[in-house]
């Protein structure tokens, strides 16, 4: 394969640090971070946007970051959860919330909900609106959470143990 | 003691997991590890005539194609799913028949697309029908339970019963589908293999390694520190391991195996369709006088895997006259294996659900009904039972659900365009124990460490061990370190069928006692490499017990039925448990709703069709076969009774890892008849079948009484 044709140098920003690598225009997110950086929090469960099992921010809003391709990410700022919480010492408050609720068993499925929280609760804060969302909600402001809203917007992430009534129990925790 | 068993102690690997830090199979990265895709069988019947593998090879990155010409020879597996590239057969599509190994996943995902492989492909025949001319009765069920169990006459019995319900009910095929898809990392060096794997039990994984590739176990390491769910896939070794470990023979390279998504249904095993025909007789009062569970199911060509759906029925309701029956069909599909509670799930779904028919041709009380039937000893076995409590679970449920003053009458509570109903269904689980080994050390800083090779598939078996570990050594669960998932430690078995903690709990509880005695009687300091107990429960866990010893429970559903969409809502799910001592109270609740959880799935999402033009499984992937979300599950509750049952192992556990699957189906398929009136007897409950259902019921009420006006029939505006 011609190296010029098939790959190209692209810079990411993951978790506050920047990275430049020779990527494989076949490479997705997904496996950069897990493959190139040894960033292995962000899950692979599925490899077909299905799961949710790899939801990462990049540039602030949630992805499945097995279904972009790396090289068309070029400047931009990915967060796994190695680094969600500002300092790396203390845990973030989502992953907080998930330890005291126990939110989580086998664990596979738990940084991409955490994630994917995070990323849900920008949107919501930011006037988003789901599939419950009241219609007559005004647009432009927060929209308020309660127990529907978030199980609606967390639906893209699965998990099989069954931990959903405490994954939405942690996220209300953390709601201000 | 210190009283930390039944403290709800947070997990101890929790801030790994919720960091991301908590390393599975595939994420161990050895210097110069290549990736492997397999390339699956595209016919469901015959045989490999040629694998051409020019193109695969020339993708930049390829660096070899195993296919059963050139892979390296095992000896021939107890389990025949492992034989994986040692002939041309295929016994089903899906088989996986050539390996491709690369530098990366996008290199072995290319060669995989480009590997062209010839078949001679024969008739299939993969549908399952209860008159299939290939229908036998097999000498034993899964788990060694006897095809055939019968007492009295039956028939006769049945025939003369005042009220008689005699019905069909069909579970689909079903898929494990744990989160992390199965995978294994293997490197040799030196002769000697090292293994990561997503697996329910190193110590498996390591004998049939050894047994294959004819080295001693002693040169092999297994590892499952972490592992992304198993739900019964990851119960054995299956097909990744092997490939793992032949390609990294073959390339001396450390290989990593992660089977695509999609790839899972044909070979990590699946939960066999089961077609059910149910006879109830009772007498006016309700009693039990004929029961008779026929199950036909199938299995695949290369192995017989019996699903003892039937199995249940002799453990739940007394009757003079039973008979159990299992028969199978070995046609060309996938091999089935387990699937959480097998046996139980399928088979508490139809039992379950006919003694709700039963109650309403009795006009009972669905809940008295099993009350009245609550033998005095294991109707099968004769055995007492060593503690049962299902009628007091059924009590706790119904107080705690508010059942009382249900108006029983089916269809009789709308609002707008929903139906709503509740329902009712007792569970049942075996209490099953095997021998482990396990040892404790006292260590001079004043901590202690315990090991044994448990698995934690997510159960939260490092915590809960501490805890028993702590109780027996007499000390603060702070001071008590563990180590599970690996060869390396003391010899354990497997975590499957609710059996783990008993297992690997009486173990550690061995080795801490001992362990405490023979601190009570060191005098002075501990020596620098510390103090060593070590227990084996070989001659005491495997014991033959005088007693019947099952965990029971019951759930109760409120669903609501939406007339217009035929979709179906659950509410509210409530179970009761009686499962012996509850150990950790935070992990236990989440294992009891996490079950809860997948029959909810199996009751509304969840099925598989096995397509018979082409032999594969129509949903196999994670889109179109489908698993509970967060949108699906309202409140969840579980509870349990403090059970005290010394006939058990030293803490007086019961297994909690399935039961909460095995009566949900049935509380939320009962719930929908309450709700519509409408008996559905096919799993799963998709608006589409709903509808045609009470669309149906509809039609045969307006050719009895005239079309309804004003819209009062279940379905308005249709």
């Amino acid at each position: 394969m011609d190296n010029d044709q098939h790959h190209s140098e692209t810079t990411l920003r993951v978790n506050g640090k920047p990275h430049t690598l020779t990527v494989d225009h076949r490479r997705v997110l997904l496996d950069l971070l897990r493959e190139d950086l040894d960033l292995t929090g962000a899950k692979k469960g599925c490899d077909h946007g299905q799961c949710g099992a790899c939801t990462v921010l990049v540039d602030g809003r949630r992805v499945n970051s097995c279904l972009l391709f790396a090289v068309a990410l070029d400047g931009c700022e990915v967060t796994t959860v190695e680094g969600l919480s500002d300092d790396g010492e203390e845990p973030h408050p989502l992953q907080r919330a998930f330890l005291e609720r126990d939110a989580f068993q086998c664990g596979y499925c738990t940084p991409g909900q955490i994630c994917s929280a995070a990323g849900m609760l920008a949107e919501a804060a930011a006037g988003h609106p789901s599939h419950v969302t009241d219609p007559a909600t005004p647009s432009a402001e927060p929209v308020p959470l309660d127990r529907a809203e978030i199980r609606e917007r967390l639906s893209g992430n699965l998990c099989r143990c069954g931990a959903y009534p405490r994954i939405a129990e942690a996220v209300e925790d953390v709601i201000p | 003691m210190t009283g930390s068993v039944g403290a709800p102690a947070e997990r101890r690997e929790g801030r790994e997991k919720v960091s991301g830090a908590a390393r599975y199979a595939a994420e161990y990265h050895y210097a110069g590890r290549a990736q492997a895709w397999p390339v699956p069988a595209a016919v469901a019947r015959g045989r490999v005539t040629g694998v051409d593998t020019a193109a695969a090879l020339a993708v930049p990155g390829v660096l070899t194609v195993l296919t059963h010409d050139n892979a390296p020879r095992l000896a021939e597996p107890d389990d025949p799913t492992l034989a994986v590239l040692q002939n041309p057969r295929v016994p089903h599509r899906g088989w996986f028949v050539a390996l491709v190994v690369a530098e990366t996943l996008e290199a072995a995902r290319a060669g995989a697309a480009a590997v062209r492989v010839d078949y001679a492909a024969e008739e299939h025949d993969v549908t399952l029908t209860a008159s299939h001319p290939g229908v036998y009765v097999p000498d034993d069920a899964n788990a060694e339970y006897p095809a055939v169990r019968e007492r009295g006459d039956p028939d006769g019995a049945f025939g003369s019963s005042a009220a008689r319900v005699d019905v069909a009910y069909r579970v689909p095929p079903l898929h494990n589908h744990p989160m992390e898809p199965h995978a294994s990392t293997a490197r040799w060096d030196d002769g000697r293999l090292t293994v990561h794997t997503s697996s329910q039990g190193a110590g498996a994984v390591r004998s049939v390694l050894a047994g294959l590739f004819g080295i001693p176990e002693e040169r092999i390491v297994v590892t499952a520190e972490h592992v992304g769910g198993g739900f019964g896939s990851k119960g054995t070794p299956r097909p990744d391991v092997v490939l793992a470990a032949m390609a990294a023979r073959q390339t001396g390279r450390a290989v990593t195996v992660a089977l695509p998504r999609r790839y899972l249904p044909a070979v990590v095993g699946h939960r066999a369709p089961t077609l059910h025909r149910l006879r109830l007789g009772a007498d006016a009062d309700g009693r039990l006088t004929s029961l008779v569970h026929e199950v036909t199911t199938h299995t695949s060509r290369i192995k017989e895997f019996v699903e003892q759906a039937a199995v249940p029925a002799r453990v739940m309701y007394a009757s003079p006259h039973s008979r159990t029956e299992h028969r199978v069909a070995a046609l060309d599909v996938p091999s089935p294996s387990w699937m959480r509670a097998p046996g139980e799930a399928p088979g508490m779904y139809a039992l379950e659900s006919a003694m709700d028919e039963l109650a309403d041709e009795l006009g009972m009380d669905p809940v008295e009904l099993r009350v009245r039937n609550e033998p005095d000893v294991e109707p099968d076995s004769g055995k007492p039972f060593s503690s049962r409590h299902l009628v007091e679970c059924l009590r706790e449920g119904a107080r705690r659900f508010g059942w009382a003053g249900r108006d029983p009458r089916p269809g009789s509570h709308r609002e707008g365009p929903l139906l709503l109903g509740t329902g009712v269904a007792a569970a049942t689980y075996p209490v099953m124990v095997s021998p482990a080994t396990a040892s404790a050390r006292a260590l001079p800083d004043g901590t202690f460490l315990v090991r044994i090779n448990a698995t934690d598939i997510g159960t939260g078996a490092r915590t809960v061990l501490a805890q028993v570990g702590a109780d027996a050594l007499g000390v603060p669960l702070e001071r008590v370190r563990i180590e599970v998932g690996s060869t390396e430690l003391p010899p354990a078995p497997l975590a499957g069928g609710s059996s783990g903690t008993a297992s690997w709990g009486w173990a550690v509880h061995e080795a801490g006692a001992r362990l405490a005695r023979r601190l009570a009687e060191h005098r002075g300091p501990l020596p620098e490499e510390g103090l060593d107990a070590r227990a084996d429960t070989t001659g005491s866990a495997d014991a033959e017990s005088d007693w019947a010893r099952h965990a029971f429970g019951a759930h109760f559903a409120e669903v609501a039925v939406d007339t217009v969409t035929g979709e179906v809502r659950v509410g509210r799910l409530l179970g009761v448990y009686a499962a012996g001592r509850i150990l950790n109270a935070r992990t236990a609740r989440s294992q009891f709703v996490g079950g809860m959880t997948m029959g909810l799935g199996m009751a509304l999402t969840e099925g598989s069709t096995m397509d018979a033009a082409f032999g594969d499984f129509t949903e196999s992937d994670l889109a179109s076969y489908h698993v509970p979300v967060h949108a699906d599950v309202g409140g969840i509750e579980a509870h349990w009774l403090d059970e005290d049952d010394p006939r058990l192992n030293p803490m007086g556990s019961k297994g909690i890892g399935e039961i909460g699957i095995v009566g949900t189906a049935a509380a939320i398929g009962n719930a929908v008849h309450h709700a519509t009136g409408v008996r559905f007897r096919e799993l799963p409950l998709t608006p589409d079948r709903v509808l045609a259902g009470l669309l149906d019921h509809r039609a045969a009420h307006d050719a009895r009484t005239g079309p309804a006006t004003g819209g009062s029939g279940p379905v308005r505006g249709v």
